[in-house]
């Protein structure tokens, strides 16, 4: 195995600081850590890397995938046990409660090589703890005193510890924070994982170039390194093509410019696979042709579900008072100031959808579409099938005796969007943009 | 005396955190004892049954014809001398956590060791420990009237000058160290600590914050850690840092980890605090406030798409910076769930004097009060 220093960047101080914690093999170290930092700054690969290195005697365990006690307790267990298996395959433990796995531990640490070292209890994603029964967080900070053995156990979080302390007190834990990386060190992580063909400066011009365009967006070093690596492929392409020398940084700019920033709107919201990106690149297609997952929601819809659609949402989005302004031929004289007060903040775009009933959807449909419309059962069963497609929402119960109350909840852009298609002006119908 | 009363006295110890109910509690004080229905490790039985097995076992009445009438299968041997066992050796009971038992349905066990205890029929002794001083308002009230009412409570009543001598003892190396010159040096060393200004005055802030011995034990392993080969002794500043250590703000480390476009959204989001005082906001109040900014000529750097403004958004929310007022329903739109923010107005002000490379047109619109200018 390497040394430490070359697997681990940028993180000196916090393994330092680790290593003085744990301290000799057989020695007790700090019953409980807590170590807390954004996510991908390097909280679960430092503490793995480090445990492996110096082979300590660990357990190591993601609290996401364990939805209830029993799995996190039998996963502890298990594993445990695997680490002392010097014969075949042993049992698999069942283990149901928090007493049962104290009483379990102690039998499993017996062993003769367990006894005498520090056994390391490492809980990721540690959130997902808080969840669950209440007695688990406050038992395993203190698990050193209700085992009386030599274990620590290790919880890593996105989330700081003043949200876990549980409301009576508990053990506190020695916290470690792992800073976020800077922009240096992230320069530094990245330039690491330059492919052999290109020379280290080639690489790192690229990523200072991919730096300055998501730094401010976006520090999370996985989410960077995958762009790194889906985006290098376009940005060799000049010098490969031989159209661009190595050091011909103007030119490589302007290749690569407009591919990062088309990236931002599709990789990085994963609207768009990256086996997808990836073949774009290949078949050098112009990127604006793009069509992302959300794309596909603009569903083609019937005439007259369009017209429902608009309907809801002017009937969402348009207090009721206002509707004999809009949809009446003739509404005579309506009073100016009471109509026209409105606030920025209560502005109903800001504040969302409104419930409306099937009535006054209905209404308002007759009094937008041309054509006489029938209510026949064609026209609700649309309408249900514009709540299965998730366009409207039924507020309220089913069996509601007054009727269904419904709500629009689909985007400005997109209510747009099909209203252009039926030619229909909507945005003269909007009371917000009067 | 202490080996004397192991061997004659027998000693059950339970704890809150790991019976969480009475039929663990049950399971685990029968195990302990080792009494008959207990094979290996496992305990027979239904409650009830465990329950009237214990009382009984814990009674001096032999109840001989009881026992017989059992029927836990083959696998046992009835010895109805083990009465006597039991009633020749006082039992005390240790129930760690304490507080933890009252919750426990209709507080039976409680009841029933509370009721042998009085019962004078078995030398039996319960001691709870706890860190509630109003444990006795959530007995029960057939269990407080068996209970004793004796409390002993365990106070720091040390002082500042004691305090100083519990950090000088804490931290000397006790006489069977191996290396007596180093520990000579050191203890030295640690007396020289214990005289300085800048140290008394480290200890006089954590004493004003907490007489707890836990917390003076955490400040001096964040300063020991810096203790290596080449730095033997402990130093003034080791303490003063770990001080800083101590009482670092979480949340404005997790604050200076953000990408400027979350430090946007957080500043469009006090904007919004201050002038709706401090009313809930969702994701298109935020988003407008921050096109305001945008908007303005020399801040189109900042204009991003829509759905990248979202993943900013939902980032801060899986950080639990803001959170949402109640449960997420499935019908309604992300965009237009109420949110509230976790942080105040000196908290985010005091971030982004630390937040490296802040651009000035973001810290300039963090301060200016009138959004529109």
């Amino acid at each position: 195995m390497p040394p430490l220093e070359h697997v681990v960047l940028c993180r000196e101080a916090q393994v330092s600081t680790l290593q003085s914690l744990f301290g000799e093999r057989h020695h007790f170290s700090f019953p409980s850590i807590f170590i807390y930092g954004h996510t991908a700054s390097g909280k679960t690969y430092v503490t793995q890397t480090l445990l492996k290195t110096l082979e300590l005697p660990h357990v190591f365990v993601n609290c996401v995938e364990c939805v209830t006690l029993r799995l996190l307790l039998e996963q502890i267990l298990n594993k445990l046990s695997y680490l002392n298996a010097s014969e075949g395959c042993s049992t698999e433990i069942i283990c149901e409660t928090f007493n049962d796995f104290v009483r379990l531990f102690k039998q499993i640490t017996t062993v003769e090589s367990l006894k005498t070292q520090t056994v390391y209890i490492v809980l990721d994603k540690a959130e997902y703890l808080r969840d669950m029964e209440a007695n688990l967080l406050p038992g395993f900070l203190r698990l050193q005193e209700l085992t009386d053995r030599n274990v620590t156990v290790i919880f890593l979080s996105e989330i700081i510890w003043e949200k876990f302390r549980p409301n009576t007190g508990c053990f506190e834990p020695f916290v470690l924070y792992f800073p976020d990386y800077s922009i240096g060190n992230l320069q530094k992580i990245l330039s690491h994982d330059h492919p052999p063909e290109y020379s280290a400066d080639f690489y790192a011009a690229y990523i200072n170039i991919l730096l300055g365009v998501f730094y401010t967006v976006c520090r999370d070093l996985k989410e960077l390194r995958h762009l790194a690596a889906l985006n290098f492929p376009k940005y060799c392409e000049p010098v490969v093509k031989g159209e661009a020398g190595e050091r011909d940084t103007r030119k490589l700019w302007r290749n690569i410019e407009p591919h990062l920033k088309k990236a931002m709107q599709t990789v990085y919201l994963r609207e768009i696979s990256s086996s997808q990106w990836e073949k774009l690149q290949k078949e050098d297609t112009d990127p604006g042709q793009l069509k992302g997952l959300s794309a596909y929601t603009h569903v083609e819809l019937p005439y007259y579900s369009k017209f429902i659609l608009i309907a809801a949402y002017l009937a969402s989005y348009n207090p009721a008072r206002t509707d004999k302004r809009f949809f009446l031929k003739h509404h005579g004289k309506i009073k100016k100031t009471n109509f026209l007060k409105k606030h920025e903040k209560t502005s109903n775009h800001l504040l969302g959808p409104k419930s409306f009933p099937l009535d006054r959807l209905l209404a308002i449909l007759y009094s937008i579409v041309d054509s006489r419309v029938a209510p026949t059962a064609n026209i609700f069963s649309q309408i249900t099938s514009l709540v299965t497609l998730q366009l409207l929402s039924l507020v309220g119960h089913d069996d509601q005796l007054d009727g269904p109350k419904y709500k629009c909840t689909v985007s400005l852009d997109f209510i747009r969007a099909i209203a252009r298609t039926v030619n229909f002006d909507i945005i003269k119908y909007l009371y917000d943009f009067l | 005396m202490e080996i004397e009363v192991s061997e004659n006295v027998l000693q059950v110890h339970l704890n809150g955190l790991l019976q969480i109910n009475d039929k663990i509690a049950l399971k685990e004080i029968t195990r302990q004892l080792n009494l008959e229905n207990v094979v290996g490790d496992k305990v027979f039985g239904s409650f009830a049954e465990n329950l009237s097995f214990l009382l009984d076992a814990l009674r001096k009445v032999p109840i001989v014809e009881d026992l017989i009438s059992f029927d836990y299968g083959n696998c046992f041997n009835f010895l109805w001398t083990f009465g006597d066992r039991i009633s020749s050796c006082p039992v005390i009971f240790v129930l760690d956590e304490f507080d933890l038992f009252v919750h426990h349905k209709n507080q039976t066990l409680l009841y029933n060791l509370f009721d042998i205890s009085q019962s004078a029929q078995t030398p039996v002794a319960v001691i709870g420990l706890t860190c509630r001083l109003d444990i006795l308002e959530l007995l029960e009230k057939r269990v407080k009237s068996r209970f004793s009412h004796r409390q002993i409570h365990l106070m720091n009543s040390f002082g500042f000058p004691q305090y100083i001598k519990i950090f000088k003892e804490q931290l000397s190396l006790p006489a069977e160290f191996p290396d007596k010159l180093f520990a000579e040096k050191w203890n030295e060393n640690v007396q020289r600590l214990s005289e300085d200004r800048s140290v008394q005055e480290v200890l006089q802030k954590q004493f004003n914050v907490s007489k707890n011995l836990r917390s003076l034990h955490m400040l001096l392993m964040l300063a020991l850690h810096r203790i290596t080969a080449s730095h033997p002794f402990m130093t003034s500043a080791d303490l003063m840092e770990a001080n800083q250590l101590c009482s670092m703000d979480s949340k404005a480390n997790i604050v200076h980890g953000l990408s400027v476009l979350e430090i946007c959204l957080i500043i469009a989001m006090k904007h919004l605090n201050d002038i709706y005082e401090e009313e809930p906001f969702n994701f298109q109040m935020v988003y407008n406030e921050f096109q305001k900014f945008v908007q303005r000529k020399a801040h189109s750097v900042y204009n991003f798409e829509k759905p990248v403004v979202m993943k900013a958004f939902e980032h801060l929310q899986q950080l639990e910076l803001i959170k949402p007022m109640e449960r997420t329903s499935v019908n309604s739109q992300r965009e237009y769930q109420l949110m509230k923010l976790l942080l105040d107005n000196t908290q985010i002000m005091n971030a982004l004097q630390k937040y490296p490379n802040c651009p000035t047109d973001v810290r300039q619109w963090a301060t200016s009060s009138l959004s529109w200018l």
